[in-house]
């Protein structure tokens, strides 16, 4: 169970809505563009290669399963905050992007839709969030284990927790399937309390054990761990917490907007099919204007128009028929794509 | 075969597909790139409980997938293992919402809609998504969103993190291996142990990195790649924007099965 929530903890396209996703792709964008840039300015530094490196890191380690004693389940390293601690936060979101845009385009985990919401959920708040405000003051300059642990462990499961949330209140926005809320965060936030104390545990034995084995990577620049920590100046931290604040502002009163109003193309066609007579608004209106104005049969009276959605029968033999159509058309392309190619 | 072998050995499938010969791998990636996002907000875009108005969406991942030769099998198989948190969170609601639909066969209610809706969307989106890197690879897809607006730092990243990905899977899961070979049962696999074995991973990819970055420098690295391949947007990739668009515009205003099986059964009766 916590395995299965534990990976699949990635908002899929099919449960965002369009405004839900473009809010916070745009939110998303802002923020690694202003991250990217930062990242940019010390690629001299020798960064980049780290970050790729880092990337792969990330995504192995998350696929290396251990024992969680006592339970009998198994768990891993999600890595958001590792990651900010070990490369300072702008370089953990440039870094966590390109991890989930692996995940989604190649293991159907996330998607492109939901990409903005999962970098949000998954790399934003663990770094920029859980990092500033629950890691660094919690470890202070130079941590010891126990300290390093609290630490982590703390930082670790207000990231899992808010980003839990944000998962949550991502569906709940989309209502592309009816969650009553309540029972949905009871069942979510709970759960993620014990995956973020593994977390944590976690990310504090990969830094104590990097820091024992090689003392001069962690910790050693003025006692704060992250070797390749942004040289970013103390003023600038008002300027990412305004910014992190405006864009779940932003986010959610986007969302809350689009979540209220009809989406962009349904509006859109409603106002265009204002003439119509009030009858004939909603769906099923303008799917009735539509086949009239498309006169694939003119003066044809559809048998099923007085039911409202279609008869059954009608309903299933144009599925039907539509897949066919689909198939003997993937399959013409096949054999055409063989053709071409020549014997595999 | 470990579990990051197996997903080193999927992502490499893949990224072979996308360098085969076929027409869908020819087209320019900006191209597919663009269309399969706007499907993909096409198919978001419909309400909750759209079923039969999302069936001619099929046409797009089936088409993108058999022109550039990818077996449906394997589509299937990489879906099956993303379903279970997409049918966690839609499996409530054919118990939330028991409101009969009309003109729909009995018992099927709306939360039943809602739930095959949101199975249906996951299996379009997805297989879209899957399609696309399998006739575009990762640096391809990297490249067209540099070129649709990413910042260059991220496309950087992707461009590396493709090119570390083989290299460290491959230590991870010889540490893996090695690590059961050692250990009978679940010794090893203990969680305090997690320290130094992800610990020591991450030294060895730490130290890899450094000497790829020393090998970069001394190739006069600057701290981004040129941009890859520009490719070249032609007939071909106006068709293929165009027709796509003009598919979604009109799947999505007109319910085509719906249309089809009223003159299917109409035409019968």
């Amino acid at each position: 169970m916590l395995e299965s929530f534990g990976v699949r903890m990635h908002l899929a396209d099919a449960l965002v809505s369009p405004g839900v996703g473009g809010a916070f792709w745009a939110v998303t964008a802002a923020s690694t563009a202003v991250s990217s840039r930062a990242v940019a300015r010390r690629a001299e530094a020798g960064a980049t290669p780290l970050m790729g490196m880092a990337g792969a890191f990330v995504f192995a380690a998350q696929m290396v399963n251990f024992a969680i004693p006592g339970t009998g389940s198994s768990g891993h390293l999600g890595g958001g905050l590792l990651l900010a601690v070990l490369l300072g936060p702008d370089a953990a979101i440039v870094v966590m992007a390109s991890v989930l845009l692996v995940q989604a385009l190649f293991f159907a985990d996330g998607g492109l839709l939901a990409f903005g919401c999962n970098v949000f959920n998954l790399g934003l708040l663990p770094a920029f969030v859980a990092y500033p405000f629950v890691f660094r003051p919690l470890a202070g300059p130079a941590p010891g284990p126990r300290r390093l642990l609290l630490a982590s462990v703390a930082a670790a499961v207000v990231g899992l927790e808010l980003g839990a949330l944000g998962v949550a209140c991502q569906a709940l926005l989309s209502a592309v399937t009816p969650l009553p809320p309540r029972a949905f965060l009871l069942a979510l936030l709970p759960v993620h309390v014990p995956i973020g104390v593994v977390e944590g545990v976690v990310t504090a034995a990969v830094l104590t054990f990097v820091r024992r084995a090689r003392p001069g990577l962690l910790s050693s620049d003025g006692g704060r761990p992250g070797a390749v920590e942004t040289g970013r100046r103390a003023s600038d931290r008002p300027v990412v917490a305004g910014l992190l604040l405006l864009a779940v502002l932003a986010a959610g009163v986007l969302s809350l907007v689009a979540s209220k109003r009809p989406d962009g193309l349904e509006w859109s066609v409603a106002r265009a099919a204002r003439g119509t007579p009030a009858a004939e608004h909603g769906p099923d209106g303008w799917l009735a204007a539509l086949q009239k104005r498309l006169a694939i049969l003119p003066d044809y009276e559809l048998p099923a128009s007085a039911g409202g959605g279609g008869t059954p029968l009608a309903g299933l033999a144009g599925a039907a028929v539509t897949l066919a159509l689909v198939a003997g058309a993937a399959t013409l392309l096949r054999r055409r794509g063989a053709r071409r190619a020549g014997p595999p | 075969m470990s579990r990051v072998g197996e997903a080193l050995a999927g992502l490499d499938a893949l990224e072979l597909r996308a360098s085969a010969d076929g027409s869908a791998q020819a087209l320019d990636a900006r191209a597919k790139v663009g269309v399969t996002l706007l499907f993909t907000v096409a198919v978001a875009s419909f309400p909750a409980g759209a079923v039969s108005p999302l069936l001619p969406f099929v046409a797009f991942p089936a088409a993108l997938a058999a022109a550039g030769r990818v077996p449906f099998r394997e589509v299937a198989r990489r879906l099956l293992l993303a379903l279970p948190f997409v049918l966690l969170v839609a499996l409530p609601a054919p118990f939330l919402d028991r409101t009969p639909l009309p003109g729909a066969l009995p018992g099927v209610t709306a939360g039943w809609a809602t739930f095959v809706s949101v199975l249906l969307r996951f299996a379009l989106t997805a297989s879209a998504a899957l399609a696309l890197v399998a006739t575009t690879g990762l640096i391809g897809v990297a490249a067209a969103l540099g070129a649709l607006g990413v910042p260059r730092p991220l496309v950087t990243q992707v461009v590396l993190l493709s090119r570390s990905l083989s290299v460290l899977g491959a230590e991870a899961e010889r540490m893996e291996r090695a690590r059961d070979l050692r250990s009978s049962g679940r010794r090893g696999r203990e969680l305090k142990r997690a320290g130094s074995f992800l610990g020591t991973l991450l030294l060895r990819s730490w130290e890899r990195a450094e000497r790829i970055h020393r090998a970069l420098l001394a190739r006069g690295f600057t701290g981004s790649f040129p941009a890859p391949r520009p490719g070249r947007m032609g007939g071909r990739e106006a068709l293929f924007v165009l027709g796509w668009c003009g598919a979604f515009v009109l799947f999505r205003l007109a319910d085509v099965p719906s249309l089809l099986g009223r003159l299917l059964v109409g035409g019968l009766g």
